[in-house]
């Protein structure tokens, strides 16, 4: 039929330039060709009746296995010259598409040549209707994938070593990140310390940290920090922000002194291309001794401002203006605020991944509007309780937390407790 | 989450009809029935549902531990029995589904009136005289299959398809759709379905039950239909005129024919 259609449409071609032999022989050549190309051609060709019996094979495909016509035609079912596990691809996948859509295109299968070889193909068959639109056979193209599959292997290959890489890359992050936030905080006496740290990415390490750590004569130190950026140059910052502060704070537990200390560390540290510099909060905190409060004395470097949530059920802002951040210029200048814990008061820190945190697809930030009403609901609380609180709160944003977080709180327990 | 949601679950037919359960096997997803369901529906209440993982279903849903063995489909059609509230059902499940259907009479007897297992069989794997037609390698090779076609399936339109589930006709697009499943999702349910082993579930069975196997069946052949036919007391045997895996598709009108006598039997 195509054989037919071809020659009018060449003979017309050709006529019209009135060149008789060259018009024969061309029409000689599709004569030729046809029957030919079928044979073959660069490809192999298989009619199956639908249940997949051969009914028709080229040359070419006939080649490839090493059969011979009359072993297949009328004998074999084109499943049958596929390997096994080939067979059930095609028994779950290939036939039942076939059947819903007519056509399947392009599918990677392995024929089995007599001689028990394999050979990587490339499938694509349609289904013929007759005239009523019954289907009446399946015409199936195959293509030599040999090179391809081996293309395709060599970058399944890399995928798997990427994502092996990538495994170790999360294991070794999370490792590094666990050593820059204290396993446990050693308990204070006559204080409750809750603290919670998430994570927002298992292949990246973050930057905030924080530390709760005893001083000399009843005294603690605490802080909290965040360093610009993720990864190793984040966590190079991280490790020299915490033990420059925990050293600094032996030697002079004066909070401003303790920012100046670091702040000279992470300048002396810096390069030129990569500033290293982060927020930060120091206190010292002062038992008083007789169960009625701490003394706490704050600095602070550019961080979010600390929350105090009172028995009485307030809360506000103790922030410490002007506080600069640290590592950026030499001088920096750090502010410093003092606060007396009560029973029943809770102090909070937190990292800006709580209150940058997307609350909507437009981009709007949680903000600390919104953590005021949050703590004010909240108070009179418990550090245990307003950790609580706040990872749920921090668990409801769901992907809008993009950014790492950290949060610790204290509390005084309340008077006959 | 709401199961009708997460197994993307329809319910058509004749009001108030007996209720009929589709289940899919491995591979595609509920079109697989759309030869047979139109039938079906003039006399039954029809229920069709992807499993999760395939089709329609909830990915976000899908975990690999509850979906590595065939236990956590199981309890899937039984929560999905539970939350329809439809009385006891008559549960057709075709390959995989046939064990699947199975595991969840045996636990749930009460649920079913009737199983009708459509080219099943209880284990693929040879093993001393029992013949399932494959070997562990053989299965490899099928899973290599699977790495090699990703069908209707790109990582880069994976999110639009599955983040936008009210507007399917995003995923509709595609060609393959049929087929399309996460190569990873894809690769755990191949192994729950062509490892498993049910042979000895069989015989708990206490539900009136039908094989309907497919006469010239690479994957499940009669063989293992007459071992599934000999291990359930009572159960009944038919056999299609049918080529393949997919009598549903290959044999619409025998297929409908025998599920619709064994459901109107005595």
């Amino acid at each position: 039929m195509t054989v037919h259609q071809g020659g009018e449409e060449a003979n017309g071609l050709w006529a019209a330039g009135n060149r008789d032999q060259e018009q024969l022989s061309f029409a000689a050549l599709l004569e030729d060709s046809a029957e030919d190309l079928y044979e073959n051609a660069p490809c192999g060709y298989l009619s199956t009746l639908m249940d997949g019996r051969i009914a028709k094979v080229n040359g070419t495909l006939l080649n490839w296995l090493g059969y011979r016509r009359e072993e297949l035609v009328g004998h074999r079912k084109f499943p049958d010259l596929l390997t096994i596990g080939g067979r059930l691809y095609h028994e779950t996948h290939f036939a039942p598409l076939l059947h819903m859509q007519g056509e399947v295109n392009g599918i990677a299968l392995e024929l089995k040549a007599a001689d028990g070889s394999r050979l990587p193909v490339l499938v694509t068959s349609k289904v013929k209707q007759d005239r009523d639109g019954e289907p009446l056979l399946i015409r199936t193209t195959l293509l030599d994938a040999r090179d391809r599959r081996a293309y395709e292997r060599e970058l399944l290959r890399a995928r798997q070593e990427a994502e092996r890489d990538r495994e170790r890359l999360q294991r070794l992050a999370t490792t590094l990140q666990r050593t820059l936030i204290p396993p446990a905080l050693e308990p204070v006496p006559g204080l409750d310390v809750a603290e919670h740290y998430h994570f927002a990415s298992s292949d990246e390490v973050g930057g905030d940290f924080y530390d709760l750590f005893p001083l000399a004569d009843g005294r603690w130190g605490f802080f909290m920090g965040d360093v610009r950026g993720k990864g190793a140059d984040a966590a190079v910052v991280t490790s020299l922000a915490r033990y420059t502060l925990r050293a600094a704070a032996v030697s002079d537990p004066e909070p401003a002194a303790v920012l100046a200390n670091l702040n000279t560390a992470l300048n002396r540290q810096a390069q030129e291309d990569e500033p290293r510099f982060c927020t930060v909060i120091f206190g010292l905190l002062t038992c008083a001794g007789n169960g009625t409060g701490v003394h706490i004395v704050l600095a602070g470097g550019g961080h979010p401002p600390a929350m105090l949530l009172r028995a009485d059920g307030s809360a506000e802002y103790r922030p410490t203006p002007g506080g600069q951040l640290a590592g950026v210029v030499q001088d920096a200048q750090f502010t410093t605020v003092t606060l007396d814990l009560h029973p029943g008061d809770t102090l909070l820190l937190y990292t800006d991944g709580l209150t940058e945190a997307r609350t909507s697809k437009a981009g709007e930030r949680y903000g600390e509007e919104a953590l005021l009403g949050f703590a004010r609901a909240l108070a009179p609380t418990s550090a245990t309780g307003a950790v609580k609180a706040l990872t749920g709160l921090l668990d409801s944003f769901g992907e809008g937390l993009d950014d790492d977080t950290a949060l610790l709180a204290m509390s005084v327990p309340p008077t006959g407790q | 989450m709401d199961v009708r949601t997460r197994n993307h679950v329809s319910v058509t037919g004749r009001e108030g009809g007996p209720v009929v359960m589709l289940a899919h096997g491995f591979g595609c997803d509920q079109n697989l029935w759309r030869l047979v369901a139109p039938a079906l529906e003039e006399h039954f209440r029809v229920v069709l549902f992807d499993h999760v993982g395939a089709g329609r279903s909830d990915v976000s849903a899908w975990s690999p531990e509850r979906y590595s063995t065939l236990d956590g489909y199981a309890q899937d059609v039984i929560e999905i029995c539970r939350a329809l509230d439809l009385g006891p059902v008559a549960f057709v499940g075709h390959s995989v589904s046939s064990m699947i259907g199975v595991l969840a009479a045996v636990r749930e007897p009460g649920l079913f009136d009737r199983l009708i297992l459509l080219t099943p069989s209880p284990s693929y794997i040879d093993d001393g005289d029992y013949h399932g037609g494959f070997s562990e390698q053989d299965i490899d090779e099928l899973l290599e299959s699977l790495e090699s076609n990703y069908l209707g399936w790109s990582a880069t339109m994976a999110p639009v398809i599955m983040g936008n589930p009210e507007r399917p006709e995003l995923g509709e697009e595609l060609t393959n759709s049929f087929c399309r499943t996460d190569p990873d999702i894809a690769r755990v349910f191949a192994r729950a379905t062509f490892l498993s082993d049910n042979r000895a579930d069989l015989a708990e069975v206490t539900v009136p039950t039908l094989i309907a196997e497919s006469a010239r069946d690479t994957i499940a052949p009669r063989e293992v239909g007459a071992f599934v036919h000999e291990q359930i007391p009572g159960s009944q045997l038919v056999t299609l005129d049918s080529t393949g895996h997919c009598p549903q598709l290959s044999a619409p009108e025998e297929t409908t024919r025998a599920i619709t006598a064994f459901l109107q039997g005595p």
